[in-house]
């Protein structure tokens, strides 16, 4: 069993589909939390299956998109200090903040280098010495116990030339905050696959009970997306909201407690900034004290400033689910994947990005125009 | 971005400086090799397991029976059929 086949074979997702169908019989408005979820459901043409009644829309789950601007120009300043070496995950490279990306930064002389995993870094931190090797360090309870265990390595070597700007996000401050709102209407919601590896499907038990949201974990495969939405067209249904884990060969109800217990040994949960949804309590991570040295903010004297958006950009509105890329005056024309505007076209898990990739491409102006 | 492919274990490996416990899994998806962290992993696999593997960390190791399970799981939720505690989460 290679425990990935078995999901996409369509003795089992023709039958999820059949019973989504039968179990369908009004709007059904469902957000998916996770970008990587968005893009599956491109990729794999889930949307073009679904009942017409199924309506999707994407939310925060995208840790690029959600790094405010303020904190990509802080990375650009890092970067264009002499000294410094930036080893960044690829995603990030892009992102415009109010003055460039780090590509940019890179364009112009500044030392840039791709990584794949936080320990990267330190390699690189080994065999550049004379350097500063700085890391912009993003992501969500999946990427920060990767990111705690590379500081604990960090110090176990003795390293001081490796620092990181704390940028990494949990995932349920931000959902409740969405919840309050009353103006989303969403029936439910695909909570994301390796977030709930980390901090387990218990995690969203106060949606389905303070909120009244029924709740499903799901994972990357055809089977496992079309399973997390029987189970919350069933939960609408029988008007009965509960966290089902439909993933359940990767997340457990507790999650992983030994990641849970790196990552808060190494940081502590902090006011976190995100990019449209504002400071949210109790959202962020901070290295905790014994870890200061590790702080570029510190070490290179990084001030991360508010700024506002680019002009005209909605990627704040559509990270809430308030918007879909189409209805965004950029979208398509000031703002496409080689031109991006905003974070959300940019990141290869951004909405933007992902609805401009599977969309078929719109008529162009003159060939309407022929049109009888 | 999520890698949501699970790869297989090849090895396992300690590194220079410990020798009792690994710390590393040398894995492969597709003929795509890598040398991964054990750090996170919630048990150390054995050659031939499927792991989860994200950032250069191991984050879940899979089982055959867990992966059967969430199989059934899904055939029940075809079938309209009640899923029971297994599947109810918390």
């Amino acid at each position: 069993m290679k425990c990935a086949d078995e999901f996409r074979d369509r003795t089992i997702t023709d039958r999820l589909l059949e019973q989504l169908e039968r179990l369908v019989n009004g709007p059904l408005r469902i957000m998916e939390v996770c970008g990587t979820h968005t893009v599956a459901i491109f990729r794999h043409g889930i949307r073009s299956l679904l009942p017409a009644e199924v309506e999707l829309i994407s939310g925060p789950g995208c840790p690029v998109c959600v790094t405010p601007a303020g904190h990509i120009d802080a990375f650009v300043q890092a970067a264009s200090r002499p000294g410094v070496l930036t080893a960044t995950f690829g995603d990030l490279l892009r992102v415009p903040g109010s003055h460039g990306s780090l590509a940019d930064a890179r364009a112009g002389g500044a030392r840039v280098e791709m990584i794949y995993s936080p320990m990267d870094a330190l390699d690189l931190a080994g065999k550049h010495p004379d350097l500063t090797i700085f890391f912009p360090a993003v992501g969500f309870e999946t990427t920060a116990p990767t990111i705690a265990a590379t500081v604990l390595e960090a110090q176990r070597q003795g390293l001081d030339n490796f620092c990181l700007f704390p940028g990494c996000k949990l995932m349920p401050p931000p959902l409740a905050a969405l919840m309050t709102g009353d103006d989303l209407r969403l029936d439910g919601l695909l909570c994301p696959g390796h977030v709930s590896a980390i901090i387990g499907s218990r995690a969203y038990t106060f949606l389905a009970r303070e909120h009244h949201l029924p709740c499903a974990v799901a994972g990357f495969e055809p089977a496992d997306i079309l399973a997390g939405l029987v189970s919350l067209a069933d939960q609408k249904r029988q008007q009965k909201a509960r966290v089902e884990n439909c993933y359940s060969r990767v997340v457990r109800p507790e999650g992983n407690p030994r990641a849970r217990e790196l990552l808060l040994r190494v940081f502590t949960p902090a006011d976190g900034q995100w990019r449209g949804l504002g400071v949210i309590p109790g959202s962020g991570l901070e290295l905790r004290e014994e870890f200061q040295a590790f702080d570029a903010r510190q070490r290179l004297a990084l001030s991360p400033q508010t700024v506002p958006e680019p002009a005209g950009c909605r990627c704040g509105e559509i990270l809430q689910g308030r918007l879909l890329p189409p209805d965004c005056p950029l979208y398509g024309t000031a703002c496409t994947p080689s031109r991006p505007q905003g974070p959300c076209m940019v990141s290869s898990e951004g909405t933007c990005g992902a609805y401009y990739r599977f969309s078929p491409a719109p008529p162009a102006p003159d060939t309407e125009k022929e049109k009888p | 971005m999520c890698l949501a492919i699970p790869m297989r274990v090849l090895a396992t490996q300690t590194t220079a400086d410990d020798s009792t416990v690994p710390r590393e899994a040398v894995v492969d998806a597709d003929g795509i090799r890598k040398t991964v962290r054990l750090d996170l992993a919630d048990r150390i696999p054995r050659p031939g397991d499927y792991v989860i593997v994200h950032a250069g960390f191991v984050i879940r190791t899979l089982s055959e029976s867990e992966a059967r399970a969430n199989l059934a799981l899904m055939r029940q939720m075809a079938e309209g059929l009640e899923t029971g505690p297994e599947g109810s989460g918390p």
